[in-house]
């Protein structure tokens, strides 16, 4: 979120789409209620199924699943046709006005720079003019027809509500509705804020639905704003931490990426990423990346990191390709893969097409399982009969389950969807010989680098060199990794302005990543959590919730990243002149000399109002992007494309490209994709309000109150299936089939689209062969194998399958 | 009168009794027996977050056995925490089964290993799932480490064994993990967030 859950009451107009809040996060969706009841606000819900967010809401239109999109660009289309969004903030915030490549062009589905032997594009022509000194051109009066905001009007021109509603099978007075409501908050003192979830991300064109609404916020003026921003909401405790940590193929810490092959030197690794200015006078926060990544590898290697070695750049793994699960476990299904360990993570439940994924499993030699509970993925060599039938005395992996001890059972620090980093304490212990993951990762490591020194081996000069500075090297503690993570001073840092004084000295935790050196004088394991555990104690215990403002900033507690900033873009927030466009959500001003506020200023603490610096400040030119540059994988714009498995079996926009051409696709599963003609509906999977995931079903509570798997459909279907409420039904995907009961309801209707009916089939996700509930299915047999096509992330939620009586 | 919300449950908990006793005609200082008090009153309270979804509730574990060397505390109740700013003492229904989770009777308490082919779990203590894992490691690693590239660039990468990170476990454990994977050359590092 780039702002919190209890900012969510300072907006006029929720958007819930692709989400369920009301069922997924019930308590957040509490301060949607909070700003439908204080605030007057409205509350629209757009979605397949009339889900009980929809009940509780004051306009519901349905949507087919992976349309998304289309409707959005719709919205887009209105916005700059009736000439209803906030034009000053469009023009000073965002890069409307700036000038793109004359050879940049879309045309029948596809950019500029298309190979289709490859499925990439090359991005080349996906970029700014530059002037003579390498800024990017603008043109104020917005007439050059290779302003960013002409193209946008031509790109989007084709989404009439005509084509909404011929895609979407969303009602044209009902897509009417959530435009103007939209246009509404263009007002400056108005604001949307869009609460989404996996209903955007699980698609094969997840990333671009969530970057449309990022482009409505940008020219509604509402990034940055209180009640407005972009609002993940997120579906796990940690998974908004584990990725700030860098816990991802190619990432490291802080959002700094993992070198690759092709930067072989640190010279040439430092000169990519650290990024130079498009604008003159720009802040661009960017160029400070070598003093995070030096940082960085002073906490990873110690002493080990000197100027001399480039601070162990040799010692970090370098990619040739990202290695996502997806990626991977398509190595392993070809038996390239030997050892794989899984931490808290479930993979035969929570990985499409499940049989492929056992498949692979059982061809590793050996598997750790690192749990607190019994999961299907440490249990997958057993036969389950129909939920998994193999055969046990043919699977060679060796697997060893671990016992971890679980949240209430240790102290640490997790980060919620708002950024907050929030310490919780240690109530028990664990269950048997449980123990910690730190204990659990220091036993191996500690034993396999006795070997290394024993034996030799091959390349131990990394497992030498790693940081291991924990009182006791067999439980690093977590105040003492959480401190690691903070970073501190390596030497007396200096204070340039006060000749003498120092900022901090030698040993000293750093208040915050202003202070972070490029010359191994600071560490910091994670940047963007520097500010976290300071001199003055550790920030995220903080517990005091008063909120003077009124506007539930409450900075006393807990700590957010960065620098215990509330709301990000702030500066946004404020005119360029300095003025808030809404007094009544003034978050930020400037007292003369800086920026003060009521939360923590996201700008150049002591740049004046009226300067040529804008607001965001991540950014080389300092702008919004409603053009996406070269950092989207299938376009600068986003298009409409069909999921992989469409009910229509065409793009209505442009029927030689379906669906994402950029979207990676393995032989094999090419072949498992079905086909309309056999499997005539669309699926979805979600959560139920009871259950998270596949963790509660081996809570008892949980397992009493959703005993049993079941699928929903809609009466017509039903009635055409000759289905009746509670009969057991067979659901069958290309992939493979669940058995579950039927849920007949009047919330899933079917749908005109294309000039044909597209029914709904409802699938949640809670059920396996292991836990307190009835035995069930797991929901993904169905699902297939092929992912978003910038972050691989599965198309759970757009796919076909059949339905029929069992 | 200020009354944080500990003495507002022992106020209630004494009215209570007193009001009982009372009604039962019995004068105070006959009164030989005591009504049950409140559990929660003798319960060690332990700050948490909720492990479940990414709002973040503030809960409160409560948990008997004050902490002595000889005492081991078990949870009992959990409830919002009502200080907590976003939910405000609330839980929802996942997080209401809370205490269910902890003492599921599906909690793993021994390392065990699963032998190739075989149909069992057998037990096996921390030392040896240690050892035997650390050698599952080294004989990979050594066999398919590469320390070059075809174009003799050094990228010292281990791309046989994958490494999937918990969404749910704390920052400071994900931060020995970020550091033990990478060490040892690891590039199939994910989590839930790609999911």
């Amino acid at each position: 979120m780039t702002n919190h859950w209890v900012d969510i009451k300072n907006a006029n107009l929720i958007v819930v789409m692709g989400g369920n809040a009301a069922e997924a996060h019930p308590v957040g969706f509490r301060w949607a209620i909070e700003a439908k009841t204080r605030n007057k606000a409205k509350l629209l819900v757009i979605d397949p199924r009339f889900t009980r967010t929809a009940s509780v809401a004051d306009f519901y239109a349905p949507i087919r699943t992976g349309t998304d999109i289309t409707l959005l660009s719709g919205v887009i289309r209105y916005l700059l046709e009736t000439g209803k969004y906030n034009k000053e903030y469009t023009l000073a915030y965002t890069n409307a006005a700036l000038l793109v490549h004359p050879g940049f062009s879309f045309e029948d589905g596809l950019f500029s720079g298309y190979d289709a032997d490859k499925r990439k594009y090359d991005k080349s022509t996906w970029a700014y003019q530059l002037d003579e000194k390498g800024m990017a051109k603008r043109d104020d009066s917005l007439s050059d027809p290779r302003c960013v905001i002409n193209l946008l009007k031509q790109h989007v021109s084709r989404y009439t509500a005509d084509v909404v509603a011929n895609i979407c099978g969303t009602p044209k007075e009902a897509f009417q509705a959530i435009c103007e409501h939209l246009a509404e908050t263009s007002a400056p003192d108005k604001t949307t804020s869009f609460l989404y979830a996996l209903g955007w991300t699980q698609h094969s064109i997840g990333a671009q639905n969530i970057r449309t609404m990022a482009m409505i916020q940008l020219l509604l003026g509402n990034m940055g704003m209180a009640g407005g921003g972009i609002n993940a909401l997120r579906g796990h405790s940690n998974i908004q931490g584990l990725t700030d940590l860098g816990l991802l193929s190619t990432n490291l810490p802080g959002y700094m990426t993992m070198p690759s092959e092709k930067e072989p030197t640190l010279d040439s690794y430092l000169t990519k990423y650290t990024s130079k200015p498009l604008a003159d006078g720009q802040m661009n926060y960017w160029q400070n990346y070598p003093k995070f990544f030096v940082s960085f590898m002073k906490s990873m290697w110690g002493d080990k990191a000197t100027a001399d070695n480039n601070w162990g750049y040799d010692l970090l793994p370098k990619w040739d390709k990202g290695y996502d699960v997806l990626q991977y476990f398509e190595l392993m299904h070809q038996g390239k893969v030997n050892g794989y360990f899984c931490q808290g993570f479930n993979p035969v439940a929570s990985f499409p097409n499940k049989n492929k994924i056992v498949a692979s499993l059982s061809r590793l030699k050996f598997l750790v399982i690192m749990d607190p509970l019994t999961t299907e993925t440490s249990t997958f060599w057993q036969n389950h009969g129909e939920q998994n039938d193999v055969k046990t005395a043919d699977i060679k992996t060796e697997v060893f389950r671990l016992p971890t001890t679980c949240f209430a059972e240790e102290d640490g620090s997790i980060v919620n969807s708002g950024r907050w980093l929030q310490w919780h304490w240690k109530g028990a212990e664990g269950p048997g010989q449980a123990l910690t993951d730190p204990q659990i990762l220091a036993g191996i490591f500690l034993k396999l680098k006795a070997m290394y020194a024993k034996d030799g081996g091959t390349f131990p000069d990394a497992i030498n060199s790693l940081s291991w500075a924990y009182g006791d090297p067999h439980e690093p503690k977590p105040e003492e990794l959480a401190k690691e993570l903070n970073g501190k001073a390596l030497a007396d840092l200096p204070d340039p302005k006060n000749p003498g004084q120092f900022l901090a000295k030698k040993g000293e935790l750093l208040p915050g990543f202003a202070l972070l050196q490029a010359d191994g004088s600071t560490a910091s394991g994670c940047w963007i959590f520097a500010g976290s555990w300071t001199q003055a104690g550790n920030q995220m215990a903080r517990r005091d919730n008063s909120d003077p403002s009124g506007l539930g900033n409450t900075l006393g507690w807990a700590w957010a990243w960065p620098a215990n900033r509330r709301i990000l873009y702030n500066r946004a927030s404020c005119k360029p002149d300095g003025t808030p466009w809404d007094k009544k959500r003034t978050l930020i001003k400037w007292n003369g000399e800086k920026w003060v506020g009521v939360d923590v200023p996201d700008f150049k603490a002591d740049e004046p109002p009226g300067s040529a610096m804008a607001p965001f400040i991540m950014q080389p030119e300092g702008l919004g992007r409603l053009f996406a540059l070269d950092k989207m994988a299938e376009g600068p714009f986003p298009e409409h494309y069909e999921p992989f498995e469409t009910p229509l079996g065409t793009n209505p926009l442009h029927p030689k490209v379906i669906s994402n051409p950029a979207a990676r696709l393995f032989k094999g599963d090419k072949e498992q994709l079905g086909q309309h003609q056999q499997f005539p509906y669309a699926a979805t999977t979600y959560r139920l309000t009871e259950h998270f995931h596949y963790w509660t079903k081996h809570a008892r509570l949980n397992a009493i109150m959703q005993p049993e798997q079941f699928v929903e459909i809609g009466e017509e279907l039903a009635k055409e299936k000759g289905i009746a409420h509670g009969d057991l039904v067979k659901v069958s995907s290309q992939r493979g089939y669940i058995k579950a009961k039927a849920v007949v309801t009047k919330r899933i209707k079917a749908l005109k689209v294309n000039g044909q009916s597209v029914h709904h089939v409802g699938i949640p996700i809670h059920w396996g062969f292991e836990g307190l509930t009835k035995k069930g299915f797991i929901a993904n047999t169905l699902t297939p194998f092929v992912g978003d096509a910038n972050t691989q992330t599965p198309e759970f939620k757009s796919f076909l399958v059949n339905v029929e009586k069992a | 009168m200020q009354v944080n919300r500990r003495q507002f449950f022992k106020l209630c908990a004494g009215g209570m009794a007193g009001s009982t006793i009372a009604t039962l005609g019995l004068l105070p200082e006959k009164a030989m027996a005591d009504v049950r008090s409140y559990k929660l009153m003798r319960a060690s309270e332990t700050r948490n977050t909720c492990p479940y979804c990414s709002v973040g509730c503030g809960i409160l574990m409560y948990s008997l056995g004050d902490g002595a060397k000889n005492a081991k505390s078990e949870i009992f109740h959990i409830e919002g925490d009502p200080d907590h700013p976003v939910n405000r003492g609330a839980l929802c229904p996942k997080g209401a089964g809370l205490v269910d989770f902890i003492h599921s009777p599906n909690r793993l308490k021994y390392p065990e290993v699963r032998e190739a082919g075989s149909n069992e779990w057998k037990r096996l203590s921390w030392d040896e799932a240690f050892t035997r894992i650390a050698k599952h490691i080294k004989q990979d690693r050594d066999a398919n480490f590469t320390e070059k590239n075809a174009d003799g660039v050094t990228v010292n990468r281990w791309l046989s064994t994958g490494f999937l990170a918990a969404s749910a476990s704390s920052n400071e454990a994900g931060w020995l993990t970020h550091k033990f994977t990478r060490s040892l050359g690891m590039l199939a590092v994910d989590n839930q967030a790609r999911v």
